[in-house]
């Protein structure tokens, strides 16, 4: 007895298939990141590769840890909400590679409102996801009347969103450099409010941001497991043309899904920038890479809401550590490098579950793709 | 003028390079969105050969050997996708776009550790080929390349190895229903495994083309700018067929160009657009392009779908 239950544990549980894949992923990745730390410099390896792990942790003192904590997570907020975007859109059967765009929607309609416009800080929020969200709702109304793929309409949309941002925030722009001018330079109003958070970490751009992204993760949970939109949304994205017949309104369920999607994403533009973290550049030539960390973050996590939280933590854990590498001896670029192969080795979960359903059952295939939820 | 015929010329090669690379993935039946990261590593293949080939090279060595490195790199990078995609039934845009993050990290990551290696205090991500550069053109103090050449001839190439051979057809009817192209005893797998690096190698000539257009450096750090994704609106404006496609290019090239030169044009510049406008223009078109036309799309049938056997 003992032995079957033994057996059939990583079938029975999903989650914890989810899990174990996403750690042999993250395994992966480190390695290759160790092995080009190791082909540089082996001299520096270990040192430059704990340094990467431990992020903050290589601080001594503890407010300086506390502080640094506080930054990875104020960089975590908006990844969450990028992941959230990405794995939203994908629960119902769509690639939202625009999440990168939608993202820069929301910068650009945040930033211009804080700064051009002077508004308080609420209204800027809800203008970033709304800009985020009309471009989620353009790919996703190409898609269900017109039948254009939503990843090339997204890609697309990418770029024309970075020029646009690009032209319109020039006009806010602080002419001693390249980027936008800071928000407590010009509408301080506009920054999200810290409620005591800030002094908690001794962080300045700790706000609500970081504790919104989690509400977020479980609204979106409740929304897509718990209620009948969610499952309807599911539903359609299963397949369209069954969840038609069955009376749902599969165009308009695509493109509300691609609009949450965008507005997700958009938010996550605006607790980057009202938490006054970054500013944008407005010479910057390439989408940001917010919205396809979103993508790694999204599987990752496994596609789950809350999953999504800690892989987006460790992906920014992993980036900040990046930047405590010695300059001169190894390049920052290597976390990007460690999380690209995670992101590769994500694409091969599906066949880790299959992997693991054949292997240890008995000889039967599990039709069960370990799809949690 | 010449100024703007020149650049047209250039990214119309570079573009209709990666574009018709792209095509043959698509028609195996793999969608290969990593085009962006194949086109950096076979960059820095070409940069590299280009930056270590010893200075009294014979021109057409300098090309030859260029070119085969590009592709070279490329194609055993395109591999990745291949793996993945056909062994593994991974998602393929996940993993194209896993590649273009890679593609950019792992070029930047290695050319920052060469820098530094030969020189201490060199943290610069940049490769500098002003001498090989020359032997590129065809004509000196133009932009005229080889390379233009080149893609002309690879294009009739893809045209006729597509309609024409027996491998082209049987590749094709990969793309549109794996099943059926099975029954009649062809090697899906195989076949899916040409198309990707087949692309591998034309996104990575592509690669190198665009890092010799117009400069004499390239830093990796900036990667290729999106002209990976470019190629794939003018893949998609070409309707997956090579002579369009060119056409498609040349569209593309044109406007692409324009944002580099436009200042010298006196009713360009009088328009008084902001220079992003022109950068805007290709997407801008080639999304009215797929509203318009899409709802017959020419797409090959069973693009990203992972080959299952046992399906009907």
């Amino acid at each position: 007895m003992q032995t079957d239950k033994e057996k059939s544990l990583l079938r029975r549980l999903p989650w914890l298939q989810t899990l174990l894949a996403s750690l042999v992923c993250i395994l992966l990745g480190l390695l290759v990141g160790y092995i080009a730390l190791l082909i540089i410099n082996p001299a520096g390896a270990n040192e430059a590769f704990l340094s990467i792990i431990k992020n903050f942790w290589s601080y001594s003192k503890p407010e300086k840890q506390l502080k640094n904590l506080g930054v990875t997570l104020v960089i975590t907020a908006p990844l969450v909400m990028c992941s959230l975007s990405v794995l939203f859109a994908y629960k119902v059967g769509l690639f939202n590679i625009g999440a990168a765009g939608q993202y820069v929607a929301g910068a650009g309609a945040c930033l211009y409102c804080a700064l051009a416009l002077k508004l308080p800080w609420i209204v800027c929020l809800l203008a970033a996801i709304l800009a985020g969200a009309l471009l989620g709702v353009i790919s996703g109304a190409m898609k269900a009347y017109r039948n254009v793929n939503e990843v090339i309409s997204c890609i697309m949309l990418n770029w024309i969103m970075l020029y646009l941002v690009n032209t319109v925030l020039a006009t806010v722009k602080n002419p001693t450099g390249k980027d936008t001018y800071t928000l407590a330079s010009r509408n301080p109003g506009a920054i999200l409010p810290t409620v005591g958070l800030n002094d908690l970490f001794g962080q300045k751009n700790m706000t609500i941001a970081v504790p919104l992204a989690v509400v977020m993760c479980v609204v979106i949970w409740v929304l897509l497991s718990k209620t009948r939109l969610g499952y309807e949304l599911r539903a359609t994205g299963l397949n369209r043309n069954a969840a038609r017949y069955c009376g749902m309104r599969d165009r308009f369920n695509m493109i509300l899904t691609m609009g949450i999607a965008g507005g997700l994403a958009g938010m996550g533009a605006a607790f980057m920038f009202l938490s006054d973290f970054e500013q944008w550049a407005v010479t910057q030539a390439s989408v940001p890479a917010m919205g396809f960390n979103g993508i790694a973050a999204a599987f990752l996590g496994g596609l789950n809401p809350i999953g999504a939280i800690f892989s987006s933590y460790f992906i920014q854990h992993i980036s900040r550590g990046g930047g405590h590498l010695n300059m001169n001896m190894y390049s920052p670029q290597i976390s990007d490098l460690i999380l690209a192969v995670i992101i590769y080795m994500c694409g091969f979960v599906l066949f880790m579950k299959k992997f693991m359903n054949t292997q240890r059952g008995t000889g039967k295939k599990s039709r069960k793709g370990g799809r949690d939820q | 003028m010449i100024l703007l015929v020149q650049y047209m010329l250039i990214f119309t090669a570079v573009l209709m390079l990666v574009a018709l690379g792209g095509c043959f993935s698509e028609h195996s039946g793999v969608i290969n969105i990593g085009l962006e990261g194949i086109m950096v590593i076979g960059a820095l293949g070409g940069a590299l050969v280009m930056k270590f080939l010893p200075p009294e090279t014979a021109p057409f060595f300098v090309v030859l050997l260029t070119t085969l490195a590009s592709m070279l790199a490329g194609m055993l990078y395109s591999l990745l996708l291949a793996v993945a995609a056909v062994n593994f039934s991974a998602d393929q845009t996940l993993v194209g776009t896993a590649m273009n993050l890679l593609g950019a990290a792992a070029a930047t990551v290695f050319v920052k550790a060469m820098n530094t290696a030969m020189d201490p205090g060199n943290v610069s991500s940049e490769i500098v080929y002003v001498h090989a550069r020359k032997a590129l053109l065809i004509a000196q103090g133009t932009e005229f390349s080889w390379f233009m050449i080149l893609a002309l001839l690879l294009l009739i190439a893809s045209y006729v190895i597509l309609y024409k051979t027996k491998f082209g057809l049987r590749l094709m009817a990969c793309g549109e229903h794996p099943q059926a192209a099975d029954s009649v005893g062809i090697n899906v797998r195989k076949m899916r495994y040409a198309g990707v690096m087949i692309s591998g190698l034309m996104g990575g000539l592509g690669g190198l083309v665009y890092i010799t257009a117009g400069v004499s450096a390239w830093k990796f750090e900036n990667g290729v700018a999106g002209f990976g994704f470019l190629a794939l609106a003018v893949m998609i404006f070409g309707g997956w067929k090579p002579h369009r496609i060119a056409l498609a290019a040349l569209l593309f090239g044109l406007f692409r160009s324009l944002s580099n030169v436009y200042t010298g044009f006196d009713f360009l510049r009088n328009l008084n657009l902001p220079s992003t406008v022109y950068n805007m223009m290709p997407y801008i078109i080639s999304l009215a392009v797929l509203f318009l036309f899409s709802k017959n799309s020419a797409a090959p049938k069973a693009e990203g779908i992972p080959y299952d056997k046992g399906m009907r």
